[in-house]
């Protein structure tokens, strides 16, 4: 319905649009299904920051962004680049995190994400940082950001038995259903507290439980392998009916050692790493 | 046994004898497809002396009948060996789907014995003018005073037995006239948990149970019938000891509207239509339970609406029938799974995905009279069955198991039947063939994770099994003479796709202690065998001596079918002096050798039990009242049967009383 009355909104805008040719296209149409977070702003431009639920939590965050003039205009050819950083007490970090390009069918809009391993508190905090160029004048804007914890773990963050650490993410279900849902991740490993590249060529297993039902699983679940275009892990997570679930992992290198998680069994319970889903 | 019971069965045993009330051997030509269980409290051929009893302990009575027991009520009828999926069981020809999952309200639970005068049980495909069937079908006959009777007749009866403190309460109220008649009946049952043999008491075996009906007919010419009639059929409070839930509300609306025209032309004698439809409520829980590893509740919901058209003719010698019959159902059934968590959300799923299905057949029936001695029936039937999954988070749910699974499925049935028939003075045989198939219960076709407490596996249905195929062969001799009666009865089922579980080790039960998964599929053969004996002796004129032996074997190679009657007996001795009546009963099997280990069974024990029973009618001046009383399982006998579900025992001791008031 939403999609429906929002397209509709759309329509008659670009309808009043065709009779009046002299106003300015208004291009806040463009973030019609998203939610303000936050602006960060430089001297001369607003940076809007947008998601769909209008927070920004641990784990994958799809983000959106426009950028404004001061006058509110938007701009439609800068050139952008951020990067997230936490303050911890006794160092700094990164986390995994996309280039921002541009989104295809929009004008105004850009698009990337953010995987953040931990939530920010009153004395350790996440701040964002924009270079941008307009033209060839360059700019930079940061701000201290809130990330909150999500309410169900998204993200698993480990060391591997071949010393290397790891993030896996994941993306989707959002919204999960009694289905066999769509499922992706994305894997990073951590080359140093700063750089996160994307894994390639690993399987993530997975293995859906309910704990609270007799940590009993779904049938026809499909491990998750990477996507070569996308790089995200795509397979199938099959939940059989609401509630709590936790999908107990196992991330598996290119050559089928298992890295990190433990199968489920009748003696063990849960993988030491898993996602949690609720609905 | 103690040894007067010893000698009790050597006396009652040595010959064989019966309950059952088949029809006696008709002395018209046209052949009797059917056997008739007399129900009806006020007719005067029912011959059964416990007239209060559930209707199940009346289908019980019929030698092709047994009832599964998974408590004291709701007992679910096996036609042939072969459970509800396979029989149709109507009430006038309706259509009505039970809304439990686990066949805790078999269509017989939403019927009193008050709304009903009899039911007419076909065996095989003789059974399908009213629906596809394998097993054969139930048609419950509703009582009706009908035209031109007493203007103001009733009665009020009342009933107690012992063993679970049943009480029994009710009134039936007729009116007729030339033109218009109405009858209206209440009934009230509540039982406590009863006690087996030795006295140890069965918990979660309570019920309560009201039931109110009414008829009502208009003439509208001599020629033209109207009828309209309501059954409301309420039980709170069922326990069921064999399950591991129990029912707080079971409720059917049961409504029709009948059209009777005489057209009394050489082609066409008689046009029946009806229009119905039904709505059954039925909520399952386990609220009662002291202790379950998880709280869930199960409700479940059907509506059914549909009608029929049937056409009876006589032309020289070959008397027609011609039924025309649809009905569209909805099923729906949920669980919500209550986590011991109380922060983590309720598990919920849709265990009938929301399943619609259209039915549209034709039967044609054709009897033939031949000549003195020989008469012939031959069936036709034709029929559409198309089942969608309307809701669309069922149908997601499904497609987990069933990735490419279609919302529609098409299915058409066929079915046929031949049947002989010689008649000479007081010998009777029949012989007969038929071919039926039949699609895929709700369950079996869509059922999503439905528990089977017998053999401990959730079961998942499969949307695209092909039709299930039955090839049957029946025979049948009778000889009636004045003092002496034989009926001997044979049938053979082999089932081709033969619909069943399948363990699939590959993926993990939902329920908390289920031994794995099984998911529908198919034999490709099964094969049920019955055997039918029944004996009457009229030894002088107040004695009569009755006896019946019946004998099933089902199986699939080495694969015995589960719930199948071993070699079974009952014998009686009946005294009959003007409105006095006692009679002294036994009945048993012997120990269970085929059983189906593979789906829960354990071998039930060997048993005999003995039962005693007086009637007496008192004739006042206008009114009568009946008194009947007598105690069932005499001998306090614990014992339990092939039929009883995870075999809990029957009831022990029951000394009970009827008493009818007739105005």
């Amino acid at each position: 319905m939403n999609f429906l009355k929002y397209t509709s909104i759309f329509m008659l805008i670009l309808l009043a649009m065709s009779c009046k040719k002299d106003s300015p296209i208004d291009y806040t149409v463009e973030t019609a299904n998203l939610t303000l977070v936050k602006t960060i702003a430089s001297g001369s431009h607003n940076i809007k920051i947008y998601t769909e639920n209008g927070k920004l939590q641990t784990g994958y965050n799809k983000i959106y962004l426009q950028l404004a003039n001061a006058d509110g205009s938007l701009i439609n050819n800068a050139q952008l680049t951020w990067k997230p950083l936490m303050h911890m007490m006794s160092m700094q970090h990164a986390c995994p995190y996309s280039a921002i390009t541009k989104v295809a069918d929009k004008n105004t809009l850009y698009q990337g994400y953010i995987v953040f391993q931990m939530a920010g508190n009153t004395s350790e905090y996440w701040e964002l940082q924009f270079d941008y160029t307009i033209g060839s004048t360059t700019f930079t804007a940061s701000s201290k950001i809130d990330v909150t914890a999500a309410a169900k773990r998204n993200l698993v963050s480990f060391m591997g038995t071949d010393n290397t650490r790891y993030v896996i993410a994941m993306v989707t279900p959002t919204t999960p259903k009694v289905a066999l849902n769509e499922m992706q991740a994305m894997v990073f490993k951590m080359q140093d507290m700063m750089t996160f590249p994307v894994v390639d060529g690993y399987l993530v297993k997975i293995d859906p439980r309910m704990p609270g039902m007799g940590n009993h699983g779904s049938p026809n679940n499909a491990h998750l392998t990477q996507n070569s275009t996308n790089k995200i892990y795509q397979g199938k997570l099959s939940l059989t009916m609401t509630g709590y679930w936790k999908i107990n992992l196992q991330l598996a290198n290119a050559a089928g050692t298992v890295v990190n998680g433990e199968e489920v069994t009748s003696t063990n319970e849960a993988s030491s790493i898993y996602f949690e889903v609720e609905f | 046994m103690n040894r007067f019971s010893k000698f009790a069965s050597v006396f009652l045993l040595a010959p064989f004898s019966v309950f059952a009330q088949n029809q006696p051997a008709d002395s018209l030509k046209q052949i009797q497809l059917s056997s008739v269980v007399i129900i009806g409290q006020q007719r005067v051929i029912n011959k059964n002396i416990k007239v209060l009893s559930s209707l199940d302990s009346y289908l019980e009575t019929n030698n092709a009948v047994n009832m599964i027991k998974r408590g004291a009520y709701a007992w679910e009828p096996m036609l042939n060996g072969m459970a509800t999926e396979r029989s149709v069981v109507t009430i006038d020809g309706m259509r009505i789907y039970g809304a439990c999952t686990d066949k805790m309200d078999p269509i017989t639970s939403y019927v009193e014995v008050t709304n009903l005068s009899q039911a007419n049980i076909h065996s095989g495909q003789a059974g399908a003018v009213n629906g596809a069937t394998i097993a054969g079908s139930i048609d419950l006959l509703r009582r009706q005073s009908g035209f031109g009777g007493k203007p103001f007749a009733g009665s009020i009866f009342s009933g107690l037995e012992s063993a679970n403190l049943q009480k029994i309460a009710g009134a039936t109220l007729q009116h007729s006239s030339a033109n218009f008649f109405a009858d209206v009946d209440f009934t009230f049952r509540d039982a406590d948990n009863y006690k087996a043999g030795g006295g140890k008491e069965v918990l979660y075996s309570q019920f309560t149970k009201y039931n109110f009906s009414t008829t009502v007919g208009y003439q509208l010419d001599p020629h033209q019938q109207l009828k309209a009639s309501l059954i409301y059929d309420k039980a709170t409070d069922v326990g069921y000891p064999a399950l591991p839930m129990d029912v707080s509300k079971a409720e059917a609306f049961i409504g029709s509207l009948q059209y009777d025209k005489h057209v009394g032309s050489s082609l066409v004698d008689y046009w029946q239509t009806k229009l119905y439809y039904n709505k059954v409520t039925h909520i399952m829980d386990d609220t009662k339970r002291p202790d379950v590893p998880i709280r869930m509740d199960m409700p479940g919901w059907t509506n059914t609406g549909g009608f029929y058209s049937k056409l009876n003719g006589e032309i020289s010698n070959h008397k027609w029938t011609a039924n025309l019959s649809g009905h569209y159902n909805t099923s729906l059934a949920e669980m919500t799974m209550f986590s011991n968590n109380p922060n983590e959300k309720d598990m919920f799923m849709l265990t009938w995905p929301g399943v619609h299905t259209l039915y549209t057949g034709l039967f044609l029936e054709d009897k033939i009279s031949l000549n003195k001695q020989w008469a012939a029936s031959v069936s036709l039937g034709s029929a559409l069955h198309h089942n969608v999954v309307k809701d669309d988070f069922g149908y997601e749910s499904l497609k987990i198991f069933y990735p490419d699974m279609q919302r529609n499925k098409s299915r058409w049935l066929k079915n046929t039947a031949v049947k002989m028939s010689y008649h000479k003075e007081k010998w009777q045989f029949d012989f007969g063939t038929g071919y039926g198939e039949r699609a895929p219960s709700v369950s079996e076709g869509y059922g999503f994770y439905l528990f089977n407490s017998a053999d401990k596996y959730d079961y998942v249905g499969n949307p695209e099994m092909p039709n299930e195929k039955s090839l049957e062969f029946n025979t049948s001799a009778a000889v009636s003479k004045a003092d002496f009666s034989v009926k001997a009865q044979l049938n053979y089922f082999r089932i081709c796709d033969y619909i069943i579980g399948f363990n699939r080790t590959d993926f993990i039960p939902m329920t908390i202690g289920a031994s794995g998964i099984r998911m529908y599929g198919q034999l490709p053969v099964a094969t049920i065998f019955n055997a039918g004996l029944s004996l009457g002796y009229r030894i002088t004129e107040h004695l009569q001596w009755s006896g019946n032996m019946a004998y099933r074997r089902g199986n699939s190679g080495n694969l015995n079918l589960p719930q199948i009657q071993p070699f079974s007996y009952g014998s009686a001795f009946k005294y009959t002096d003007k409105s006095f009546i006692a009679e002294i009963s036994a009945s048993g099997t012997i120990k269970q050798t085929a059983y189906g280990a593979e789906f829960g069974e354990v071998p039930a024990a060997a048993y005999t039990v003995f039962n005693f029973a007086t009637s007496k009618q008192f004739d006042l001046a206008k009114q009568k009242i009946v008194v009947k009383a007598g105690v069932e399982n005499l001998f306090n006998r614990y014992y339990a049967t092939f039929a009883d579900w995870n075999r809990i025992p029957r009831m022990g001791r029951n000394v009970f009383v009827n008493v009818i008031f007739g105005f």
